[in-house]
């Protein structure tokens, strides 16, 4: 009996491919937007795992220098003597590769991924000219430094670990970044205050750094996959109704014939399982090809934003299956638990006729303008009260789900009010049977709402950046030419031979050290008219730059402004001993870290060993510097940048940042579109008992056909106004809530009409193209098939 | 074979229970045909279901062999439906997607009784041998009344209901099948409870019961 009810629900299937398909690739999509999505996180994830076994960040309680700067190896040797089980880590960068250096013989991660398993090695290891391990990408940008280059896959991306020894030498260290402390530290040791009043303490943490600091990109990323998945979710939950609406007459003549009801719903259940494994290996498979594609950009976004290091290559990982195949079947579930409910309380001789599926959707009118008005005073009610990055989610959440419910009372109000304007007999009609049409077309216009939505927001939310970007590149970019000299003794000869020939030289020198805690830069900037002239604050004290200049102030980035939650005033420590009132804050967009500006001068002494060997050059005859440059001091063109060429690389860096964003948009589109093509193909096949009258009573074919087209545009043209407002809603919820949780800066907020116009194009052209199938059919149907509605039920 | 006593049934109306069956009595011996007449309303289409186990009476006991129906859960009615009784419903009621053949081997798998000969018969004898590779929608009204017969006939059941069979098609196909239906069941020894509003198809059946306002007249 088992076999022959499912051979006969399965026959539905066979006799009905397109709806098959529909279902198959419905959920094959929403699981490949969502497992991909998935996919980059788990593999940036397991980046920063590795990242955290190599550099022991988080796992273990630290000491740190409490201005920031480096802890002598004195003071290291004198927290042993006293019993504190501490091991130093130095760290720095060469050649774009971080060197991370380690004592072997005291770190309580031992060496983190690197496995010395024989005394030999570590002999090689400390002996010598030591070994650096590393992923090969990581080897080969460092180049042949002298000790042995071993590959090591497990090392974090673009990292190498190596002796303590070799990475002084390496970075031209003495003192420590940090010193890691072991778990298990003896009792009665004295205080850290008594032997190195300088240095702090920071406990260990939950997380890595930098596993919380792109928390709020990955939540990106998720929420952005979980509304794909929603869209996807609609075009199977509209295919499951569908199905399940034009298999109630076999679902009555089944029972007629003996088969008892619990073992036909329980079928149905295995039959949806076995779709749904289908299309989860489908959407799996699919996830895998989208996420190889995007993660090369989303390694770029994450080291451009973050500095956090990425793999470029994604791994298959079994988990990622399981999960991608578990979200497949939870989303059927989730999508056909009404159908097979409607089916197990059907009573077995309910009409067999497949009563208007769409029609029953039209029920709960004051329920959903309830829910609707609900969800969207609560989206009001989190953006009014709220700050932090869930809220903002939950906002765009509540706003979206509100929206989306409220969609076809708005649509419906709209037809009705054309209704009253239609004066023949056929508009009347086309009016009435539009409305008709609406409940079963709602879900697919409730896809494009939303796709439209998010197509809208994020655009508006990317390109206000990118103005802003620009913008701010003005400004930071003033110097016509930027030129990189290969030592001190070159430094000092361009300075020297460009003085007369230029009107300013300005100097780029920084440092990194913690401020506030917080990991960030410190400039020493020349007081020149340029940052006065430039420079916009977001907001800043009175005479703010001739209090810097001075030396008695500072100017932060946004980021750190808001990351230490610093107020204009506050005091921040700039240098050993040195402690500088903020005076100003500057927008610094795409960076990662804090920034602190301060006089050439107060710099040069807190750090006189740090010289500037690249400069801004501020001239009216930026071409003759150049040739100056290049013959008279031998510079070859690779170390001098004009400002336009350097715009252009900021912008390119830029655009593949938001790459990721911009695929996940179309791809959110295109299932849209995808979803409307399929209703209106599925629909089409209960159309024909609505249409036949009309035809018999004199209208022809290809004119029903066309009104189809019409009535398919109208709607999708409806829908994106409607989401016009909504899309400007949720770029506000973005930039104003979202981008200060995420990354640390408010971006103003500009509108794009060209744009909008451009994406309501692209969604008139998709549903005009998921039109013209179904009209032309119904414009070909023979006239037979329409007599048979005449003739009999089926 | 089948014994109704006392059955009594109602639907909710607007106004409280509209009773359709007031106390129906009647019997029917295997092999035995019979014809249940009545105007529309009178309340024949609701005991064909109460028979078949569709619907339970209100009050009154339906016996098939030794079975009480009303009394059957519902999976024993669906094992009643499936290996005792065959339905011909007026709307023939096929499965869209299966083809004839597994159309008409449907009802007999479900009961493990499937025997490929009894369906290579049934099909001849009802004249649907060119068609059996034939999906329901690609038949004529009689023709696809003639598959939901060879259903009903082949899991053998001792019992088979005809809801107007031929009540959507023209005469001469009524004719027709009226004929090949008669001669099938009769030939299977089944007793055969058939509904209709039409006298002349009453008279072909060897008794007849008239059903007016919810009573056999």
């Amino acid at each position: 009996m088992t076999r022959e009810g499912l051979r006969a629900l399965l026959s539905h299937w066979r006799r009905n491919p397109l709806q098959a398909f529909t279902l198959v690739a419905g959920l094959a999509l929403a699981t490949a937007l969502w497992s991909g999505v998935q996919a980059i996180n788990a593999e940036a994830r397991a980046s920063y795992d590795a990242a955290a076994a190599t550099l022991g960040e988080g796992r273990f309680a630290q000491i740190v220098d409490s201005d920031g700067g480096e802890i002598p190896m004195d003071t290291f040797v004198e927290l042993r003597r006293s019993g504190w089980l501490a091991s130093p880590v130095i760290e720095g960068r060469l050649n774009g590769v971080r060197i991370v250096g380690l004592d072997p013989l005291t770190a309580p991660g031992g060496l983190g991924p690197v496995n010395l398993d024989s005394g030999t090695e570590v002999g090689t290891f400390l002996g010598g000219e030591g070994q650096v391990f590393g992923q090969t990408e990581a080897l080969d940008a460092i180049g042949d430094l002298g000790p042995e280059r071993v590959a090591d896959p497990d090392v974090a991306p673009m990292t190498v670990v190596t002796d303590i020894s070799v990475a002084r030498e390496l970075l031209g260290r003495d003192g420590a970044n940090r010193l890691i402390l072991s778990p298990d530290q003896p009792m009665g040791r004295p205080e850290l205050s008594e032997i190195a009043p300088g240095l702090s303490l920071r406990p260990a943490q939950g997380g890595t750094d930098v596993a919380r600091l792109t928390d709020s990109f990955h939540l990106n990323l998720t929420a952005f996959g979980f509304l794909s998945f929603a869209v996807g979710l609609f075009i199977v939950h509209g295919a499951i109704g569908l199905a399940f609406e034009q298999r109630r007459p076999m679902v009555r003549t089944l029972r007629a014939v003996g088969m008892p009801l619990n073992r036909l719903v329980w079928l149905m259940a295995v039959e949806l399982l076995g779709i749904s494994l289908l299309a989860g290996l489908i959407g799996v498979a699919l996830g895998y090809v989208i996420a190889a594609a995007l993660l090369p950009d989303v390694a770029a976004t994450l080291s451009g934003l973050y500095g956090a290091q990425v793999s470029g290559t994604l791994e298959l990982r079994p988990v990622w299956w399981l999960a991608g195949l578990g979200i497949s079947v939870l989303g059927t579930a989730a999508a056909s638990t009404a159908a097979l409910r409607d089916i197990a309380r059907m009573p077995i001789l309910a009409s067999a006729r497949p009563r208007a599926w769409a029609m029953r959707q039209a029920g709960g009118r004051w329920l959903r303008i309830g829910g609707a008005a609900g969800l969207v005073a609560l989206a009001a009610v989190l953006v009014a009260v709220t700050e932090g990055l869930a809220p903002s989610f939950a906002a765009l959440g509540a706003l979206l789900v509100g929206a989306a419910l409220a969609l076809p009372l708005v649509l419906d109000a709209c037809l009705a009010l054309a209704a009253r304007g239609a004066r023949s007999a056929q508009a009347e009609w086309f009016w009435a049977d539009t409305r008709q049409q609406l409940p079963g077309l709602s879900l697919a216009l409730m896809a494009l709402l939303l796709a439209m939505a998010a197509n809208v927001g994020v655009s508006t939310m990317v390109s206000s950046f990118r103005l802003t970007f620009t913008g701010f590149l003005d400004q930071r970019l003033a110097a016509e030419l930027y030129v990189t000299a290969e030592d001190e003794a070159q430094a000092e000869r361009i300075t020297e031979v460009l003085s007369p020939e230029v009107r300013a030289i300005l100097p780029v020198q920084w440092v990194e050290r913690d401020v506030a805690g917080l990991p960030a830069e410190i400039y020493g900037n020349r007081d020149d008219a340029t940052y006065r002239e430039n420079w916009v604050f977001l907001e800043a004290r009175e005479g703010a730059w001739e209090t810097v200049f001075a030396g008695e102030g500072a100017v932060i980035n946004e980021q750190l402004y808001r990351r230490a939650g610093l107020s204009l005033g506050d005091e921040i420590a700039v240098g050993p001993g040195t402690r500088l009132p903020v005076v100003g804050v500057v927008g610094d967009y795409g960076n990662p870290i804090g920034q602190v500006i301060v006089a050439e001068p107060l710099f040069q002494r807190l750090y006189p060993e740090v010289t500037a060997q690249r400069y801004g050059l501020r001239t009216d005859r930026p071409q003759e510097i150049r040739d100056l440059l290049r013959e008279d001091l031998g510079l070859p063109e690779g170390q001098i940048v004009d400002q336009s060429s350097i715009k252009a690389f900021s912008l390119q860096v830029f655009e593949r940042t938001f790459t990721v964003t911009g695929a996940l948009n179309v791809l959110t589109l295109t299932v849209a579109g995808f979803a409307i093509l399929m209703s209106l193909l599925t629909l089409a096949a209960l159309r024909l008992p609505q249409l036949a009258p009309v035809w018999a009573l004199g209208l022809t074919r290809k004119r029903l056909g066309g009104l189809e087209m019409i009535r398919a545009v109208m709607l999708a043209l409806l829908t994106t106004l409607a989401a016009l407002p909504l899309g400007l809603a949720l770029a506000w919820i973005l930039l104003a809530r979202v981008n200060v949780a995420a990354f640390g800066w408010r971006l103003p907020m500009y509108l794009f009409p060209a744009d909008y116009a451009v994406l309501a194009g692209f969604a008139v052209l998709a549903a005009t193209l998921a039109a013209l199938w179904p009209a032309r059919r119904l414009a070909r149907t023979p006239p037979g098939e329409l007599l048979k509605v005449f003739s009999n039920e089926r | 074979m089948l014994r109704v006593e006392g059955v009594e049934k109602s639907y909710p109306g607007a106004e409280g229970p509209v009773p359709v069956l007031r106390g129906v009595d009647l019997a029917l011996a295997r092999g035995e045909t019979l014809a249940l007449t009545g105007e529309s309303g009178s309340g024949k289409s609701t005991l064909l279901h109460l028979t078949g186990g569709l619907e339970t009476p209100d009050a009154g006991r339906i016996l098939i062999g030794d079975e009480n129906v009303g009394t059957l859960s519902d999976r024993g009615r669906a094992r009643l439906r499936r290996e005792t009784v065959g339905v011909i419903f007026q709307q023939f009621n096929l499965i869209p997607s299966l083809d004839v053949a597994s159309n008409i081997a449907f009802q007999a798998r479900l009961a493990g009784r499937h025997d490929p000969e009894r369906t290579r018969e049934l099909a001849e004898g009802l004249g649907l041998s060119p068609h059996l590779a034939k999906y329901p929608e690609q038949l004529s009204g009689g023709q696809q009344q003639r598959v939901a017969i060879a259903r009903a006939l082949a899991a053998r059941p001792a019992l088979v209901l005809a809801d107007e069979p031929t009540g959507n098609l023209d005469e001469t196909t009524a004719e027709t099948v009226l004929a090949a239906m008669l001669t099938l069941v009769r030939e299977s020894g089944a007793a055969l409870l058939m509904v209709t509003h039409s006298d002349r198809l009453a008279s072909a059946m060897e008794r007849r019961l008239h059903l007016e306002k919810g009573v056999i007249a």
